[in-house]
């Protein structure tokens, strides 16, 4: 990526606006919201609860489609896919990180990561070498045989990173990743995006919490369904401006 | 995403809970074994039946006596020679009798002759023998002609047959079963033969002892003695009607040909015609037709109570798996957000309920051919490869069925609802 042509961005919100319910007791989750997150950029998304965040977390992972506005998830228009193929781009496109981890129940760290892979078509072989390089990459190539009920808070998580990167997603979709850590996993975890995020990905995390805000390099903040501000941060030390020179 | 995963995940999904599997399969366990031992003792009950009836011998009638055409016709019996009954003409019924010239009649051989022998037939019932302090309660005490043993195909295992002097000599002789014969005497039974045992007080002297017909079904058919029919008749039953003729026809090829002059000669013996005939004759394929009708309604009403048992265990198997989605919402949102499409997740849950009912199917039909292994209430199963196979067929398909709600329900979860439900 050299600049020669401009790529299209990952995330392109026109005026999306989501209600719910109806007449009177319609609630307006968000208001007409306009953003663009070029490839590569780690944004934080940040709001007290019932700022509409949650919403937006829904309709940019393609769990919910807006009430109105356009969203292009990669250059895909979003609103014109059918189940399936939300489901096909959630699997391909998206990557998800949520604060519960929500990995399978009794299935071992190794299957989980395997998953999407599984719904996605790859061959077991070729499946089985993939899942193990992603849980080598969060640190855990040595947990590929337990269970959930087996880890950690933390080492959940990483599973669940390792999960959602599996696939080579164009965006890491995290939504408070970190309310579930104590302080140390949540330094491990954030480390993680940081690699990640060097390592050219688009990362989108929603959060209130200031820490994980830091690390990023562009923090949007809602208020009422509505952005209230967009503001671009120096990259943070070195680990960041070695990002900007991989890019 | 293909069946082999689909497959692995509902495997997972199946051995996750060992003990709710196992209880949920028992319903369908039930069902089929059920289904295969009870149509198996259906089959054997009718097979039983059919052999005792093809040891009767392909080519042979049973002329009985029934309740006669109704009217002002009056029952005109040749009473010449032999000795029949009281006849009570000119009532509305008649009670219809055949004598011994009935079955002389049957012997000529212008007027029928596809008939080979004639054997008349009389009957005591509940005759006690006894002898030297020892008694027994004969099922079977049969006056007959000497012509019968070729018919019914008996021999003796030991002392003499009878003979055509018997039955002109009016000689009081019998020929026993190994029943009877044991438990007059002890041991094995042979030396019955010699002795003189008291039947309802009358001596009559054992010249033989019956080759064994072994049993079928609950019925012992070594419990019998034959006696010539003049004897039994000057002692036990005295010269009423016969209780029955046995014919046999000159081959397999003749019995129709035969039953028609029979009923020739006996309507114009009797003044009747087939239509009223105070007789009926029963031939061993009508008799086998009855036999197997009634066994065949037998065995679909144990099938049928079988089957319900299955239906139950099919509702047993949508029930575990309607709580297995609601338990597992959340997975199935997590999979849904990770990419899983709708025919990935009905796959899954209806080859668990699928997997439930196969495995329960396999068991059940392990467990019902080890049952049907064993004598059930005197009758040995016949295990029929029909209702094993559809025993099994039915319960996948239950399975199928009853899975497909439960399936479907998970597959339209919602996967915001669904990641939201704890």
């Amino acid at each position: 990526m050299t600049g020669a042509r401009v790529p299209r961005p990952v995330l392109d919100l026109r005026g999306v606006t989501k209600v719910f319910g109806a007449g009177d007791t319609a609630v307006h989750a968000l208001g007409g919201v306009d953003l663009v997150v070029d490839r590569g950029e780690y944004v934080a998304v940040m709001g007290a609860s019932g700022s509409g965040k949650s919403t937006l977390m829904n309709i940019v992972g393609c769990l919910d489609v807006p009430t109105r506005g356009r969203y292009l998830l990669d250059g895909v228009d979003t609103r014109r896919l059918d189940e399936g193929r939300q489901a096909m781009v959630r699997n391909r496109k998206i990557g998800f990180v949520f604060q519960s981890f929500n990995l399978v129940p009794r299935t071992s760290a190794q299957s989980n990561v395997e998953l999407p892979l599984a719904y996605a078509g790859v061959r077991l072989a070729q499946r089985r070498e993939r899942a193990a390089a992603a849980l080598a990459r969060v640190g855990l190539a040595d947990r590929g045989h337990h269970l959930p009920s087996e880890l950690s808070g933390g080492q959940q998580q990483r599973v669940a990173i390792a999960r959602a990167l599996v696939t080579e997603p164009v965006l890491l979709l995290a939504d408070e990743p970190t309310g579930a850590l104590d302080s140390r996993s949540t330094r491990e975890v954030l480390d993680l995006f940081d690699d990640v995020s060097a390592g050219g990905r688009t990362i989108l995390v929603i959060t209130h919490e200031e820490e994980v805000a830091e690390r990023a390099h562009r923090v949007v903040r809602f208020r009422d369904g509505h952005i209230v501000s967009d503001e671009r941060r120096a990259p943070r030390g070195a680990r960041a401006a070695a990002a900007g020179g991989a890019a | 995403m293909n069946v082999r995963e689909s497959a692995r995940f509902a495997v997972r999904g199946v051995t996750a809970n060992p003990m709710r599997t196992a209880l949920t399969t028992l319903g369908i366990l039930i069902g089929v074994a059920a289904v295969i031992i009870l149509v198996a003792v259906g089959n054997g009950s009718s097979a039983a039946v059919k052999e005792s009836l093809s040891r009767l011998g392909s080519n042979t009638l049973t002329v009985q006596a029934s309740q006669g055409g109704t009217g002002g016709r009056a029952g005109g019996f040749g009473g010449f020679g032999g000795a029949p009954g009281e006849v009570s003409s000119g009532t509305r019924t008649r009670t219809a009798e055949l004598t011994l010239d009935d079955a002389e009649a049957l012997t000529d051989a212008t007027l029928a002759p596809h008939v080979l022998r004639v054997a008349p037939r009389v009957s005591a019932s509940s005759v006690t023998a006894t002898y030297d302090g020892a008694t027994h309660t004969v099922s079977t005490f049969l006056g007959t002609s000497p012509s019968y043993l070729t018919i019914n195909d008996d021999s003796v295992q030991k002392g003499e047959t009878l003979t055509a002097e018997d039955w002109t000599g009016r000689r009081r002789v019998a020929l026993v079963g190994s029943s009877v014969a044991e438990d007059l005497v002890g041991g094995d039974g042979l030396d019955a033969v010699g002795k003189t045992v008291q039947f309802d007080g009358i001596g009559f002297t054992v010249v033989g002892v019956l080759t064994d017909k072994g049993s079928t079904g609950p019925q012992d058919e070594d419990d019998r003695v034959i006696a010539p029919l003049t004897a039994v008749q000057d002692t036990l039953t005295g010269y009423g009607s016969l209780s029955a003729i046995s014919v046999q026809a000159k081959d397999a090829d003749s019995v129709a040909t035969a039953q028609a002059e029979i009923e020739d000669v006996l309507n114009s013996r009797h003044h009747v015609t087939s239509d009223d005939a105070d007789y009926s004759i029963q031939n061993p394929t009508s008799l086998l037709t009855a036999v197997t009708s009634t066994s065949q309604t037998f065995t679909v009403l144990l099938a049928s109570v079988a089957a319900i048992s299955l239906l139950v265990g099919g509702i047993g198997v949508m029930n575990i798996m309607l709580v297995t989605v609601t338990e597992r919402t959340r997975e199935i949102g997590i999979r849904k957000a990770i990419g899983a499409r709708r025919g990935d997740i009905v796959g899954q849950f209806l080859l668990e309920a699928v997997l439930l009912s196969l495995f329960g199917g396999v068991m059940g039909v392990l467990v019902g051919l080890a049952g049907s292994r064993f004598e059930i209430v005197g009758v040995r199963p016949v295990v029929s490869a029909s209702s094993v196979a559809l025993a099994f067929g039915v319960a996948v398909g239950t399975g199928l069925f009853f899975g497909l709600y439960p399936a479907n329900r998970a597959a339209a979860l919602r996967p915001i609802e669904a990641l939201r439900y704890e």
